[in-house]
């Protein structure tokens, strides 16, 4: 009974969390904000408890999963659970991680259900050690720019097309790039 | 940065997705990187002189079955090894079983040969440049499947690249029977098959390092 009313419960999250990425994926930004918000503390409380024995680490990986779920949203499938998606992407950025810094630690959870990445959510944000910020500066301008306006200060496509005299096919095409680029920065490849 | 300014930051502009699906774009990639393969095999080699006799031949449609099925569950194996957490579940059987049918046809057509004719059935008379025309052929769709992936995310990128591979060398090996005159099942399940594994090894060991995000 009690197993039951567990799984409607991961059944619940599931359904509302897709329903908020499909709505973000149409271009609803307030839903989109939502879904990130959320999903940011399940992935928080995945990776703590995987990370036992580097907390430090926990918050840049938090940012990096949650910038390569935005990078590779598109390939989201809604015919697919929503929870097998984002649980693979988190493992593989903390597979990436444990490779980045050679820690051969065993991934020791054979038992990895596919909703279990819904299953905790943890949202006392530690301070993260990377700076973001400090990567962007350093992207190249027709990058840097498109993100700065279009997703720090907000300004549309166009204002932002007639304030940096590029076109707003590369602005879109600059906010792209600019942020697969700052993924792999993140990784240490740029 | 904090992890709430990285969420609004993402969340805001253009924050939804437009464009093609990655079916679609495999599809175009596939398509556009056949036609470059078959202007390459125009250009470098004569058609089969017999090609219109033989497509009456049930041989020369055992032999396209072969490279178009491998294709065909090469192209299923790329989807899905695309996206996170895809189910892939019984996809190395699928992209096998082709390669025991013919197999199998093979071993029935040299175990019921002439003893002086099994060399030949095996050897053909093109062996030697068969398995590099089909690599060669398979080097546009190769690219054109590899930009298309670069742009997924796949979680397994060695096997990922496999299969990227492989569906360039089934593709090529399929346009290659424009002008291949071998009909013989052993040559076609050992020589193709080794033809369209040179892409799919590269695509492995380039995928380990290309297809990574």
């Amino acid at each position: 009974m009690q197993r039951t009313t567990r799984e409607e419960g991961f059944r619940a999250k599931e359904d509302r969390l897709k329903t908020l990425l499909m709505r973000g994926l149409a271009g609803e930004n307030v839903a989109y904000q939502a879904f990130l918000t959320e999903l940011s503390a399940h992935l928080r409380a995945f990776l703590r408890r995987r990370l036992i024995h580097l907390p430090d680490e926990v918050e840049d990986l938090v940012q990096e999963a949650l910038l390569a779920v935005h990078n590779q949203r598109h390939t989201y499938d809604p015919g697919q659970p929503l929870s097998a998606w984002v649980q693979a992407i988190a493992r593989y950025k903390l597979i990436d991680l444990l490779r980045r810094r050679a820690v051969h630690e065993t991934l020791n959870d054979p038992l990895d259900e596919a909703m279990e990445v819904f299953s905790s959510s943890d949202t006392e944000a530690a301070e993260a050690r990377r700076d973001l910020n400090k990567l962007l500066a350093d992207l190249p301008e027709q990058q840097r720019l498109p993100i700065v306006h279009t997703k720090l200060e907000g300004l549309s496509v166009k204002e932002t097309a007639d304030l940096t005299g590029m076109s707003e096919s590369a602005i879109k095409v600059g906010v792209h790039r600019g942020l697969k680029a700052l993924a792999l920065k993140i990784r240490g490849f740029l | 940065m904090k992890t709430d300014d990285l969420i609004s930051m993402l969340a805001t502009g253009d924050s939804g997705v437009t464009g093609p699906g990655a079916g679609s774009r495999y599809a175009m990639a596939v398509g556009l990187g056949a036609m470059a393969a078959t202007v390459m095999l125009l250009l470098i080699l004569p058609l089969r002189g017999d090609l219109l006799q033989a497509l009456w031949l049930p041989m020369y449609w055992v032999k396209i079955g072969f490279v178009a099925s491998l294709a065909g569950a090469s192209l299923c194996a790329v989807l899905r090894l695309s996206r996170p957490g895809a189910n892939l579940d019984g996809i190395t059987l699928l992209v096998s079983l082709p390669v025991l049918v013919i197999w199998a046809i093979a071993a029935y057509s040299l175990i019921n040969a002439d003893p002086v004719e099994r060399s030949r059935l095996f050897f053909g008379d093109t062996w030697m440049v068969c398995p590099l025309l089909i690599a060669l052929l398979s080097l546009p769709i190769y690219l054109a499947i590899f930009r298309v992936m670069k742009d997924m995310a796949p979680t397994r990128p060695r096997a990922a690249g496999f299969a990227a591979g492989l569906l360039s060398g089934a593709i090529a090996a399929t346009v290659y029977c424009l002008h291949c005159p071998e009909m013989g099942a052993p040559f076609i399940g050992f020589w193709y098959l080794l033809g369209m594994l040179v892409p799919a090894v590269i695509g492995a060991w380039q995928g380990n390092t290309r297809l990574r995000w």
